[in-house]
């Protein structure tokens, strides 16, 4: 007890205060959480993984903490050839994805035969104030090594006063060996909360791939 | 001793708690690690800047760890005016940046003196599973020295052995005529091996001046 009493005053200033010897965790393990406004802007909050998946389905995390929420998509793969990535909005924690959308869709791509290099406005793929999905990337195929990659943010998704933007920007290999870069944008025109966000293909399942869910802070 | 308790006692809360002010590193730099979760969502792994440069190469730190990495490209400037700021890739650690890629390239241009906007595709900027190097900005970037590229590059799970390797490029510049032009490339390493190395260069000449930062996305 003496010896651990002597030991201890060691790693105490004449002030009292501890020595950075005292602190015995340098990896700060037992942390959870840190303050708002320490470490980084951008927060993980949800990570899911598709594996022969209908949809992925955000369901929780989207509130007012943060003001923009960020997706990142990383090899998003279909079970069906040549089908769009899409998404949808929910107001009601995703028992219904049908929030009302105006947005814009427009394409640049380029085929490995370089047979065409193009680009274009897809008004196939925007929505004037449609309720169905929203394309955001453009026919990824189901060659082993096609999918389609990107990332999308949702702004202030808890505002009850303003129309809910999003924009989206990916690169996709086409069924044909086309890289295609799509760009779509727009709003929920609603002013009831968004709270939950959808991904699936417009038909087939999501049968690989990574999503996550962040948080970005002030 | 009994000096150093008695301070020491002062430090602690009539509950036993050990007061902020007992602690005497508020910046916690002996902290050499926090648990996974904890703090934000990007992580900078490396910055490099540029000093009559002949190229700037990630060769450290692009493995599993993450799968996506960003790279920040901080007024990026030319030893040579007019010449274009470049990226190309490796599967070997960087002995050779030479992996097949197809991509897209398209801008927008706006002239200082109002006379010239336009959006278009750049067909002398795109790649056809070509082992060159990709145009960042795609117009050649002024050595003025006010002139520079800034913007960022998203590349999505390199170290996947299943799928091609898709990537994102935004970035802006000022050119020799007192032009912006702000670029959008993007398209696929055309390869299921992994990608461990990243090489940014000019097309002649040094890189005179600028930081990259390559940061993981956890």
């Amino acid at each position: 007890m003496g010896s651990i009493i002597q030991n201890a005053a060691n790693n105490i200033g004449a002030n009292g205060v501890f020595s950075s010897s005292a602190l015995n965790n340098a990896s700060l393990s037992g942390i959870t959480a840190l303050p708002s406004g320490v470490g980084g802007k951008l927060k993980l909050i949800s990570t899911q993984t598709a594996s022969g998946s209908a949809s992925i389905e955000f369901t929780s995390g989207i509130d007012s903490t943060y003001d923009v929420y960020q997706f990142n998509f990383i090899n998003i793969h279909p079970s069906i050839d040549n089908v769009d990535l899409t998404i949808n909005f929910s107001t009601d924690g995703g028992s219904n994805y049908n929030v009302t959308k105006t947005s814009t869709f427009f394409w640049s791509y380029h085929d490995e035969a370089d047979t065409t290099a193009q680009l274009g406005y897809a008004s196939s793929n925007d929505l004037a104030q449609g309720t169905g999905n929203q394309p955001i990337s453009s026919n990824p195929g189901f060659d082993n090594d096609q999918a389609t990659s990107g990332y999308l943010h949702l702004f202030n998704p808890s505002s009850t006063t303003y129309v809910k933007h999003f924009i989206s920007t990916s690169n996709s290999t086409e069924p044909a060996d086309y890289s295609v870069n799509s760009f779509s944008a727009g709003y929920g025109n609603t002013t009831s909360a968004i709270n939950a966000v959808r991904f699936s293909f417009e038909s087939g399942n999501i049968d690989a791939g990574t999503i996550k869910m962040y948080g970005i802070s002030a | 001793m009994g000096t150093r308790i008695q301070n020491l006692a002062n430090n602690f809360t009539t509950a036993g708690i050990v007061k902020a002010a007992a602690i005497n590193n508020a910046s916690v730099s002996g902290i050499t690690s926090i648990p996974a979760g904890v703090g934000g969502a990007l992580t900078l792994l490396s910055t490099q800047t540029a000093s009559a440069s002949a190229s700037i190469d990630f060769t450290s730190g692009i493995d599993s760890t993450y799968d996506s990495y960003v790279f920040k490209f901080i007024n990026m400037h030319p030893e040579l005016d007019g010449g274009y700021f470049y990226v190309n890739f490796s599967t070997d650690g960087g002995s050779n940046y030479n992996v097949t890629k197809t991509t897209t390239t398209f801008k927008a241009r706006h002239s200082e003196d109002d006379v010239t906007d336009v959006l278009q595709y750049v067909s002398g900027g795109d790649l056809t599973q070509e082992t060159g190097n990709q145009p960042i900005a795609l117009d050649g970037v002024g050595n003025a020295s006010d002139e520079s590229v800034s913007g960022y590059l998203h590349l999505f799970n390199p170290s996947s052995s299943t799928y091609v390797k898709h990537f994102i490029i935004n970035s802006n510049a000022d050119i020799g005529n007192a032009n912006c032009v702000t670029s959008f490339v993007a398209g696929y390493c055309n390869t299921t091996s992994p990608i461990n190395a990243v090489r940014f260069i000019q097309q002649s000449g040094n890189l005179d001046d600028g930081i990259i930062k390559m940061y993981g996305v956890s």
